[in-house]
């Protein structure tokens, strides 16, 4: 009881990356709290998934696993988790801020009458004083997150209704696990207690899902670009460069509007979080947005023929010029000089 | 043929906040953002719009819950072909979050009477939170499709949509009534119909009428398309507990502005004896190489 609860999604039979990071996390807030944390999986084909999150720290795992519940529809997972949450009360529930969770929190917490909050950028315990009414409150979840199109951030906090429910969008928060030789406790939930035919209303016709050809995420350098670089052809600047020096390339959001990137090399606070150990930005202003999805990076170098732009503020080397020129002069550099 | 209702918000324009924008405190000036139709929300509009085009006699309605100005976007609807618009203002819904704001939606929703389909953007530019949707479907009792790209097919009762995913789409089909949330990749909205400018320019809500001179009163008992309906929560039956800041689980505990760590930068022409002591550092240091 009011422990702290992770749904945990899952594609192609495995459980996603933003999960492992929220039960990171989750078990980070569980120790502060001193209480246990849950992890919710709903899917098909779950035999031994305990041993997928036990590692992270999962003291109980509740499995709901039936071939209806994959792929993810709406009404069954909700149905389930708002039943189980019923009887066990969490005091806070975590999921990512993903297609998925962000389909299925709002409904979990129309029907308990919770506050959720979204796309949080932080997840903190703290004290809270109601300045109208005058309680207090402790140990609440402050769910911290950008607001007003990313200009601002503010913290939020559900003084009186449970459970206290945030979504975080995968990269935010680190994975690590915890406790290799952990067993979590496994609880089935009964499937056909809780779902009729009706809940099955909605049928998945065709799917098609490509996992992912750019990891980002774990790269130790990342060279991004912005509309400054100018054209998708520019960008193949940075696409030798990176080649050359074993890097990824990133985007800034004007560049992918502008058709120069992939969405799926997006950096900043609607696309990835970063944290390389150098950054190379190629003509980006540094919008707080951007910042956001990189400011973690242990070095930035920033090339830029704006001496103005505000990423220059944060960067151990700014390089003033037309990265047409730059960029060619670094991989001659490296060429020469490594073998 | 169908009953639609869309559902609008009116935001501050979040997507471009320059200079001008953040007041010498640092903190934002909303005021000096122009107020827009949420961007999201046109997709469905075009949704519901195209739907239109296929069964001529379907009705929109679009409904927005917002201040007396919010009227402005719910004329802008019809200029591009919504039937009617459904103003829910009042001061008690000040200070909402998602939970009550849906609250109130599914309310008014309730006493524009039955509908088939439901469409509202995926998400505002100002909250970003993508919950009123699903919550309002929640508390209608239907279930929903989010991040919705297109509506492949409708027939009958039956309904397919491709949505959009992180890494792919999916095309799921569902019964009416439902509710569908579309994304910012569905189709752009279509422009101002001229003919529709000319006819609703003029529609106004009660309460705008009010706040003109006696002068400009203008009686539209003979053209009642030019009646903006305007709800309180008392006329749609809400439960004030429910409403505002009293009725919303989440509480603004604070806001800060968003300031970055600045270092002491070193900066570099492009001649090459700079590049070259550049990478050689970055060697050197096990940056890179």
């Amino acid at each position: 009881m009011n422990n702290v609860c992770v749904y945990c999604e899952i594609e192609e039979g495995r459980i996603q990356e933003v999960s492992f990071e929220l039960l990171t996390k989750g078990r980070s807030l569980a120790n502060q709290l001193n209480v246990q944390l849950e992890a919710l999986v709903i899917g098909n084909n779950l035999a031994g998934v305990e041993k997928e999150v036990s590692q992270y720290g999962v003291d109980i795992v509740y499995v709901a696993d039936d071939p209806r519940l994959y792929p993810y529809t709406t009404l069954p997972h909700t149905v389930i988790a708002v039943e189980l949450f019923r009887e066990t009360q969490p005091q806070i529930v975590l999921m990512g801020a993903t297609s998925i969770g962000r389909d299925l929190g709002p409904r979990i917490s129309s029907s308990l009458g919770s506050g959720l909050t979204a796309d949080c950028t932080d997840l903190q315990i703290g004290n809270y004083e109601d300045k109208k009414s005058g309680r207090k409150y402790e140990s609440l979840l402050y769910q911290i997150r950008p607001a007003f199109g990313g200009n601002i951030v503010a913290t939020i906090v559900n003084p009186d209704n449970r459970p206290q429910m945030a979504t975080v969008r995968e990269g935010v928060m680190k994975k690590e696990v915890i406790a290799a030789t952990n067993e979590a406790e496994v609880l089935k939930i009964d499937v056909a207690k809780y779902l009729d035919d009706a809940a099955f209303a909605v049928k998945i016709i065709e799917r098609r899902i490509e996992s992912s050809k750019i990891n980002l995420k774990d790269s130790s350098i990342v060279i991004a670009g912005g509309y400054g670089v100018g054209s998708k052809e520019n960008f193949n600047l940075l696409h030798e460069l990176a080649h050359t020096i074993g890097a990824e390339v990133g985007a800034s959001r004007a560049a992918v509007d502008a058709g120069f990137a992939e969405k799926e090399r997006q950096i900043g606070q609607t696309g990835i979080t970063v944290r390389p150990k150098l950054y190379i930005a190629c003509g980006i202003s540094g919008q707080i947005q951007h910042i956001a999805g990189m400011q973690e990076s242990a070095m930035v170098i920033s090339i830029n023929n704006d001496p103005n732009a505000p990423i220059n503020k944060m960067a151990d080397y700014v390089i003033h010029g037309n990265l047409e020129n730059i960029i060619p002069k670094m991989i001659q550099y490296y060429k020469k000089n490594i073998k | 043929m169908y009953k639609i209702v869309v559902l609008a918000k009116q935001v501050p324009d979040t997507r471009n906040v320059g200079k001008d924008a953040m007041k010498a405190d640092g903190t934002v000036n909303r005021g000096a953002l122009p107020a827009i139709f949420n961007p999201e929300d046109l997709n469905a509009l075009e949704l519901a719009l195209r739907i239109k085009d296929d069964y001529p006699g379907t009705v929109i309605t679009l409904l927005t819950m917002g201040p007396i100005r919010a009227a402005e976007i719910l004329r802008e609807g019809m200029y591009r072909g919504a039937d009617a618009g459904v103003l829910l203002t009042d001061k008690a819904f000040a200070g909402s979050d998602t939970l009550a704001t849906s609250y109130a939606l599914s309310k008014a929703i309730r006493k524009i009477g039955d509908f088939d389909l439901i469409l509202a953007g995926r998400q505002a530019i100002d909250g970003d939170t993508a919950q009123v949707g699903p919550q309002v479907a929640d508390k209608l009792g239907i279930t929903q499709i989010t991040y919705a790209e297109e509506i492949v097919s409708l027939t009958g009762k039956t309904i397919r949509v491709k949505r959009r995913l992180e890494r792919g789409f999916e095309i799921v089909e569902g019964q009416l009534p439902l509710l569908i949330t579309a994304n910012g990749t569905a189709p752009e909205c279509r422009p101002r119909n001229a003919k529709r400018l000319m006819k609703y320019k003029m529609a106004t809500t009660l309460s705008e009428r009010h706040n003109v001179s006696d002068d400009y009163l203008v009686n539209n008992n003979d053209k009642p398309y030019l009646n903006i309906t305007e709800w309180c929560a008392k006329d749609v039956d809400s439960d004030l507990a429910q409403l505002g800041l009293g009725g919303s689980p989440t509480k603004v505990r604070q806001v800060e502005n968003i300031v970055f760590q600045a270092k002491e930068s070193k900066v570099l022409t492009p001649v090459d004896d700079d590049i070259d002591w550049l990478m050689q550092e970055l060697i050197t240091n096990h940056t890179i190489g």
